[in-house]
Order: C-alpha cells, then structure tokens, then sequence
C-alpha cells in the first residue's frame, strides 16, 4: 500500500507539488489526470524515489521511503515514461535489463522474458534492435520490460500519448488485461478521462500541483468537487 | 632498425597517455555530465579550454614542474619517455573528459531516470549510459590519440629528442628537417601518417560495425 502525506515537491524554490493525503490500495490502479505541468510527472517520479521531497513523507508498506534503502525499493517498482526510451540492443535484451540488474539467473529470464514477449504478442520483434522498432511496437516492449519484473508498484506516465488511435486502443485493452491479471498496485498517468476510466479504479484529479478530486469516472463527471475541476473537465471534453 | 626504435618509442607512450587519459576523462566527464553542483559550468569551460591547449605550453609547464630544481625533479623524468607520457596526458585527457562530457548530455536525459526506474543501480546505470554512448565515447578516444601522436613541441621539450632514449617520430621529423635531410624528414613524416591512419581506420571500422548493428 502506498500512503503519501503531506508531501512537498519544490523546483527552483516554486513548489510543484503539494498533497495533503492520497492513499493508493494494493491491487489499485489509481488513474491521474490534469492539465498539462500540474504535477502529474512529478508525482510519479516521487513515487519512484527519484525526486528530494521538501517535506512530507510516502510511505510504502508502512514504511517511510526515508527508511527504505533507496536500490531496494527502486527494485519493487517498475517505470515506464511516455517515450519507450529502449537501449540500443535487441527486444529481447531490453525487456531482460531490469532481470539482470538484478542478478537474476539466465533461465529465469529466459522464462520470464518468452512469458511477457508472448503476452504482449511481440515474438515475431524479439530478436530485432530497438531501433527497428515503431512506436508501437518500441511502447509494448517498453510494457513487456516493466511487466516483467512483476513489480510491487507500476508507474505509468502517459505511456500511449504518442501513439495513433487504433495502436493505442488495442495497446489499451492489452494493459487492462495485464493489470487485471496481475493485482497489481499501478499508477496511471494520462490526459484522457476515458483511458483513466477504462484502466483505473479510482481517478485522482491534480490542478496546479494540487489533488482536487478522487474518485471513479463516474463520481468526477457527475459531481467535480470544485469549479476548477469543472472547466478542467469542460476543457476535455472539448 | 633506428627508425624501428623510433616508431614503436612513438607508439608506446602515445598509446599509454591515451590509456591513462581515458582513465581520468571518462569517469571525470561522466561525473561532469551526469552531475548537478555549483560550479559545474566554470569548470566544464575550462576542460574545454584545456581541449585547445597548446603543447608548447603544456611542454612548458611538465618541464618547469620536472626541472631538477623543480617541484618533481627528485623523480628525475625529464628527459625521460615518462616525461613525454605525463605531458601527453596532460595534452589528452581534456579532450577526452570535455568529448565524454559531450557524448552523454548528448543521451535523452530521462534514460538516467528510467535505468534508475528498472532497477539499475548507479553504477550499473553509468556503465549501460557509456554503452549509449559507445560510438562518441570512441571518437573522444580518437580524438585523444590523435592530439598526442601528432603533437612536437611538448615530446621536444620534456624528451629532449635524444637519440635512442627519448627520440619519437614528431621530434625525428623536426630534428631531420633542420638538418636539411628533407626525404628522411619525408619518410618519416609518411609513417606516421600510415601509423596514424591505421590505427583510425581500425576504431572507425569498430565504430561504424557499432553504426549497423
């Protein structure tokens, strides 16, 4: 479970982020939606313990990521940003990175690698190099690569924001199925009401570095907590 | 057989200051590149400057510290094909560290954080960071041998161009030159530039095979 308190996020002494209580449930894929430089990013690299909190504290498990020894906690998570951002080596070398960080043996990810390669339906890419990839194809290995290290806590951040509609839709219904099938906790970023609805349990609306509004899709839509949410949503739907 | 002497003396301390200027220049550029303290930019300035520095001055200066009256002349280098090493080092490792610091804030800068996100530790995040970065990497490597194997006026003034001891290929060509030996001073010169074509046409083959995979 993961509890963040009172948290602080400060960039050039202008704070970025700032959450009085959010909690996210194992099992949860929490959706979080905003407009663009609200915090959303930001809040999702805290979550990774990869930005210094001004004050505050996120705890997971119980307990705080002060108390966590920084490599392991990064090792029961797992991030994938908005690029696939893969490394120049074949498909089947990137989604095996995280396993050999982590001094896992060659037949475990052997195994493991074949399973999400299969589940992605990328086995006819497996051998070929990142750079023959399209964005696609290069964002459902970026997916096989987190999956694949059956991490504690996904974190997601606009990983289909720059994919055409019908690659996004079917990218879309595969990642449901995989965070179903997981029970995994996850955290979702995106833009889009609807993806959040389809993908999250919950939906966590960030204005200007603040959490408006939490709730279900259907809970936001009918009854936005403040007017700000309001135009936010009117300007989506727009 | 002189000429034999010559070039391998040349090859030698070249090849072991571009080695140790790799050593300095690629964690040095790394930490330059990756890292965010006050301070960064001034001395990312003058590691640039030192790219361009001339080797008559660095000759200068490893003379002045090796000098028997010096600050390091109870080594007693100069004069020696260790002085000719240091110097060309110091010639080196500033193009090294400067391309190195190049080639990685060259890399989109959320590979850091999404390495950092799979898990990696640091090290393991700097060491898949210069395998980006491989084929710069290598021309910062380029770079630095060819900065010392062509350069005279440092091997001139720490060597001492003498005659079986610290007599390379740049110092022969000056040396033979100013006797009016000039097809000596030609075929010299024609080796070392065969010398240093080859050893460029085998980084650039590895380079370019990096290119196509």
């Amino acid at each position: 479970m993961i509890q963040i308190r009172d948290l602080l996020i400060e960039r050039n002494n202008r704070a970025v982020l700032d959450v009085a209580s959010l909690d996210i449930k194992r099992g949860e894929t929490l959706a979080i939606v905003g407009p663009n430089g609200a915090g959303k990013s930001t809040l999702l690299l805290a979550l990774a313990h990869l930005l210094p909190t001004v004050r505050g504290d996120i705890l997971f498990n119980g307990k705080s990521l002060r108390q966590w020894d920084e490599l392991e906690y990064r090792r029961k998570i797992s991030f994938v940003f908005q690029s696939p951002l893969l490394l120049d080596m074949t498909v089947e070398q990137n989604i095996a990175l995280g396993l050999k960080f982590r001094g896992i043996s060659k037949e475990e990810t052997h195994e493991r690698v074949g399973k999400r390669i299969k589940q992605l339906g990328i086995e006819s890419l497996s051998k070929r190099r990142a750079s023959q990839l399209s964005g696609g194809e290069a964002q459902r290995v970026s997916l096989a690569r987190a999956f694949v290290l059956e991490p504690e806590l996904l974190l997601l951040d606009e990983p289909f924001a720059a994919l055409d509609p019908p690659t996004r839709k079917k990218l879309i219904e595969d990642l449901s199925a995989l965070l179903a099938e997981d029970h995994r906790m996850a955290v979702f970023v995106t833009h889009n009401l609807n993806e959040a609805a389809e993908l999250s349990h919950r939906i966590a609306v960030i204005i200007n570095g603040m959490v408006r509004q939490v709730g279900t899709a259907k809970q936001i839509k009918s009854k936005p907590a403040d007017e700000t949410v309001k135009a936010f949503l009117q300007e989506l739907s727009q | 057989m002189e000429i034999f002497q010559i070039t391998i003396l040349s090859l030698q301390v070249s090849t072991l200051a571009t080695l140790i200027s790799l050593f300095i220049g690629l964690p040095f550029g790394t930490w330059l590149a990756l890292g965010s303290f006050r301070g960064r930019s001034v001395i990312l300035s003058i590691i640039n400057t030192g790219m361009a520095l001339p080797p008559v001055v660095v000759g200068l200066v490893v003379a002045m510290m090796l000098w028997r009256s010096g600050p390091f002349g109870d080594l007693k280098l100069i004069y020696t094909p260790w002085a000719i090493v240091i110097a060309q080092t110091v010639i080196a490792a500033p193009v090294v560290t400067g391309l190195t610091a190049a080639a990685l804030e060259a890399l989109d800068p959320r590979l850091q954080q999404q390495l950092l996100g799979l898990g990696a530790s640091r090290v393991q995040m700097v060491w898949y960071l210069w395998r980006e970065a491989r084929l710069p990497l290598l021309a910062a490597l380029m770079a630095g041998f060819g900065s010392v194997i062509s350069e005279v006026g440092a091997s001139m003034m720490v060597g001492g161009n003498i005659r079986g001891q610290t007599r390379v290929l740049t110092t022969a060509i000056v040396l033979e030159t100013s006797k009016g030996e000039f097809g000596q001073a030609l075929a010299l010169s024609t080796l070392l530039l065969i010398l240093t074509y080859l050893i460029n046409l085998t980084l650039t083959w590895i380079q370019q095979r990096g290119q196509k995979r």
